[in-house]
């Protein structure tokens, strides 16, 4: 990329530099400008006295962090729950039956094509009035089934893509020593396709991570309603806002960086084993 | 049979998911607007641009859109500089310009991400090719890379528009009457008939997303750049 | 005074046995010891409405809170023998038919809809749906002269329907899941007003931080009566607390809650209604 964007143009002379230098600087003014002039707007949001419940522990240890353990909870159960039917409905579709690859086609077809939103709220009043589940389950499961159907089809789409993008000659290879088509896919494919996957997989974690915020509306007690009640205590709302954003930017932002990590280190260790398939773009790293 | 035509006459399904086709196609049309330039600022000469472009995605990105709306909703709209028409507006005429704006700088971030692994696919060759005929940045930009980095970006760019078309869902926390706030309503007030409302909402949506997955697959293998 | 004071006893005796004699009920009880183990009790109440019921961190407060306090009391619970449970309005009746919560006080209006599914003690408190507007507005004085104003309520509730098919068809609707962003957006004066029942509002302009800029119309202009929700059938409880929620009225306990959790906001309670004698759960 860097490579690419390098070819766009000559290394600036220093005519080039100077404009570059008032780009920058007009860049900065109006950014600090708009920054300034939305600080200013929200002036009265941001007194100290809406600003100041922040600083009290009771604000962290009652409301923000158990929100923010809430939040997580949610997402760790739910990606394990969208994996686990991932994995089920990506291998329905590379089935050998026709009708387990149609039902799982429509399966698939149809959650990626409802909102989140939508099918939390569903499943929220199904839990509610007709499986009728103890009522500090209802929210927590309604968030799950949500999130588990929606990204549990974009993870068996992705599974299928993965398989389908390996080598035709190592499922062939497979059947020729006699193993089973299923044998195949679960021992031969499926490993590599879900290694091949791993940095959309866990760019889809951060997805389900930030989804969760939808559970506020279906009263789950994550970091966005606990918030919203802590500033129906201290009546500072949009401040509230302002630090949730923070709280899920940080994280997320520790989370892509911890997957980023993950996933050199796995292509690392992947290519001692396999050297043929390792990815022709980490030929420099160490294989230790 | 009673109680459904009672609901259908009660809730504007239909006017509903007009404002979910408003909002998605004014939202999309922002977003690739604003996507664009930041995807130009990406791949710019200029360091402080490409900062800004890196800024902007990985801020946006990692922020919740429903965050991101109330931010513009409670916070920009009271905010003295910014005004999208009158304090006297109908409010559900402000709530759906503000959520545009959301939606649109929301998935820009996405967009711009999308266009740049277009930029990706466009071999290093031809931006050499057109530097070597003298072209400058943005004539290389204009007439060589992007066009070709357009096309490459079609099949990310449509999964970018099914999202948005979904997330629109997420104005219904500002009380815009769109689709999903429609269906809450409609559970809250007639709970037995959840599973036609859920069918309904849902069936609407495949109608939006289905014919524009399909339209984008086609769409990417039409365009697609022969090499 | 011989003669008032027996009178008095008389009376109250009278309020007794009537609402004793309320909660008659042709089902019967199934009498389980739901929502407690008999050791605790646990009580639904809202956890976001300042000055009825509002968590403070570990704390909980408001009027709701101080009648459930004291109910729990008269049943034999006190202190951290009483558990507060968060009972979102949709999951109300829920809470209650599976037992996951004793009794529920959380501005809970009694209705005959609400009746097939739970029963009802109190009722201890006899609200009105009224506006809140910002403490220098003139021009609102009842929701007739709504017309072409922003107000504000929360998604799914009546009272803001209630407004607009009753009395004002111009209104311009405003709605959110939770009052806190109605009266946020009063604060910030994108709306003019918010609707629900008095004593709720009262309760949000009761909060210190918004002290002196918000007040309540005072001009309600329909009857909710806050029961307390129990199980269907459950005659002996229901009669237990409607006895507790005499007492508490009776001993000013009920007079002195009120002052000290939407006091504040200058809100006075209607004394044509209030405090209310407890004869629901028939």
């Amino acid at each position: 990329m860097n490579q690419q964007a390098s070819v766009l143009f000559d290394a600036p002379g220093p005519r080039a530099q100077k404009v570059h230098l008032i780009i920058t600087i007009i860049g900065w003014v109006l950014l600090i400008a708009a920054v300034a002039g939305v600080l200013w707007g929200l002036r009265d949001e941001l007194t100290p006295a809406k600003l100041l419940p922040f600083a009290d522990p009771m604000a962290w240890t009652g409301y923000l962090l158990p929100g923010l353990g809430a939040t997580l909870a949610a997402a760790a159960t739910s990606v394990v729950t969208a994996i686990i039917l991932g994995v089920l409905l990506g291998c329905g579709r590379l089935s050998g039956i026709k009708i387990i690859r149609i039902v799982c086609g429509l399966f698939v077809e149809f959650f990626r094509a409802v909102p989140v939103l939508l099918m939390m709220v569903f499943s929220w009043y199904f839990f509610i009035f007709v499986l009728r589940v103890p009522s500090a389950w209802q929210s927590f499961a309604g968030v799950v089934v949500g999130l588990t159907f929606y990204n549990g089809s974009v993870i068996a789409e992705l599974i299928r893509s993965g398989v389908h993008s390996l080598p035709k000659g190592q499922s062939e290879a497979g059947l020729a020593v006699g193993l089973t088509p299923s044998q195949v896919l679960t021992s031969i494919q499926l490993p590599q396709a879900i290694t091949a996957m791993l940095p959309s997989l866990v760019s889809q974690l951060v997805v389900i991570l930030k989804d969760t915020a939808l559970g506020s509306l279906i009263v789950y007690s994550d970091v966005l309603k606990q918030a919203t009640e802590l500033s129906t205590w201290k009546g500072n709302l949009i401040a509230t806002f302002i630090v949730v954003a923070l709280i899920f930017i940080v994280v997320n932002y520790a989370l892509t960086s911890f997957a980023q990590w993950l996933e050199r280190r796995l292509r690392a260790r992947g290519a001692r084993p396999r050297p043929a398939t390792a990815p022709p773009t980490a030929p420099g790293l160490p294989t230790v | 049979m009673g109680k459904f035509g009672q609901m259908m006459a009660q809730f504007d399904l239909l006017h509903a998911f007009w404002v979910t086709i408003q909002l998605s196609v004014l939202g999309a049309l922002g977003a690739l607007v604003i996507g664009t330039v930041v995807a130009i600022m990406r791949v710019s000469p200029v360091r402080s641009l490409q900062l800004f472009g890196a800024g902007y995605v990985n801020i946006i990105r990692n922020t919740p859109l429903t965050l991101l709306l109330f931010f513009c909703w409670f916070g920009l709209r009271i905010s003295s500089g910014i005004q999208l028409g009158l304090p006297s507006d109908p409010t559900q005429v402000l709530s759906l310009r503000w959520a545009i704006i959301a939606v649109a700088v929301y998935h820009a971030s996405f967009v711009a991400e999308a266009i740049r692994s277009g930029v990706n696919t466009v071999p290093q060759g031809q931006a050499e090719a057109a530097r070597a005929i003298g072209l400058g940045f943005f004539d290389s930009l204009r007439h060589v890379v992007l066009p070709q980095a357009f096309r490459g970006a079609v099949a990310p760019l449509g999964n970018v528009l099914i999202a948005l078309i979904k997330n629109t869902t997420v104005a219904a926390t500002i009380g815009l009457y769109e689709a999903a706030y429609t269906m809450k309503g409609m559970i809250e007030f007639y709970p037995q008939l959840l599973y036609v409302t859920f069918a309904l909402i849902a069936l609407g949506f495949i109608i939006l997303t289905l014919p524009t997955g399909i339209f984008f697959t086609s769409m990417s293998r039409k365009v697609a750049v022969q090499r | 005074m011989k003669i008032m004071r027996s009178l008095v006893a008389a009376g109250a005796a009278m309020v007794l046995t009537a609402s004793l004699s309320a909660c008659v009920s042709d089902e019967a009880a199934d009498g389980g010891t739901a929502g407690g183990d008999g050791d605790s009790i646990t009580i639904g109440i809202k956890f976001d409405q300042p000055g009825l019921g509002l968590r403070e961190g570990s704390e909980y407060t408001g009027f709701d809170v101080e009648v459930a306090k004291y109910v729990a009391k008269e049943l034999g619970y006190e202190g951290d023998k009483v558990v507060f449970k968060e009972s979102v309005s949709a999951q109300r009746e829920t809470l209650i038919e599976s037992g996951q919560v004793k009794l529920i006080f959380a501005t809970y209006s009694i209705n005959d809809a609400r009746k097939q599914k739970v029963s009802f003690g109190g009722p201890y408190f006899i609200a009105g749906q009224d506006l809140l507007v910002a403490a220098d507005n003139t021009d609102i004085t009842g929701p007739e002269s709504l017309n072409g104003k922003k107000l504000c309520s929360v998604a799914g509730s009546t009272p803001a329907q209630n407004i607009k098919e009753k009395f004002a068809q111009q209104v311009d609707l405003q709605e959110y899941d939770t009052y806190s962003k109605c009266v946020q957006e009063l604060s910030a004066g994108s709306v003019d007003a918010v609707t629900t029942d008095n004593v709720i509002l009262a309760g949000f302009a009761a909060q210190p931080q918004y002290a002196g800029k918000l007040k309540v119309v005072g001009a309600p202009f329909t009857e909710e009566r806050y029961g307390v929700g129990l199980k269907k059938g459950d005659t002996e409880l229901c009669g237990k607390v409607n006895s507790a929620i005499t007492k508490m009225i009776d001993s000013g306990d009920w007079q002195k809650a009120i002052d000290k959790t939407v006091g504040p906001s200058g809100f006075k309670v209607a004394t044509a209604t209030n405090p209310p004698k407890p004869d629901a759960g028939s």
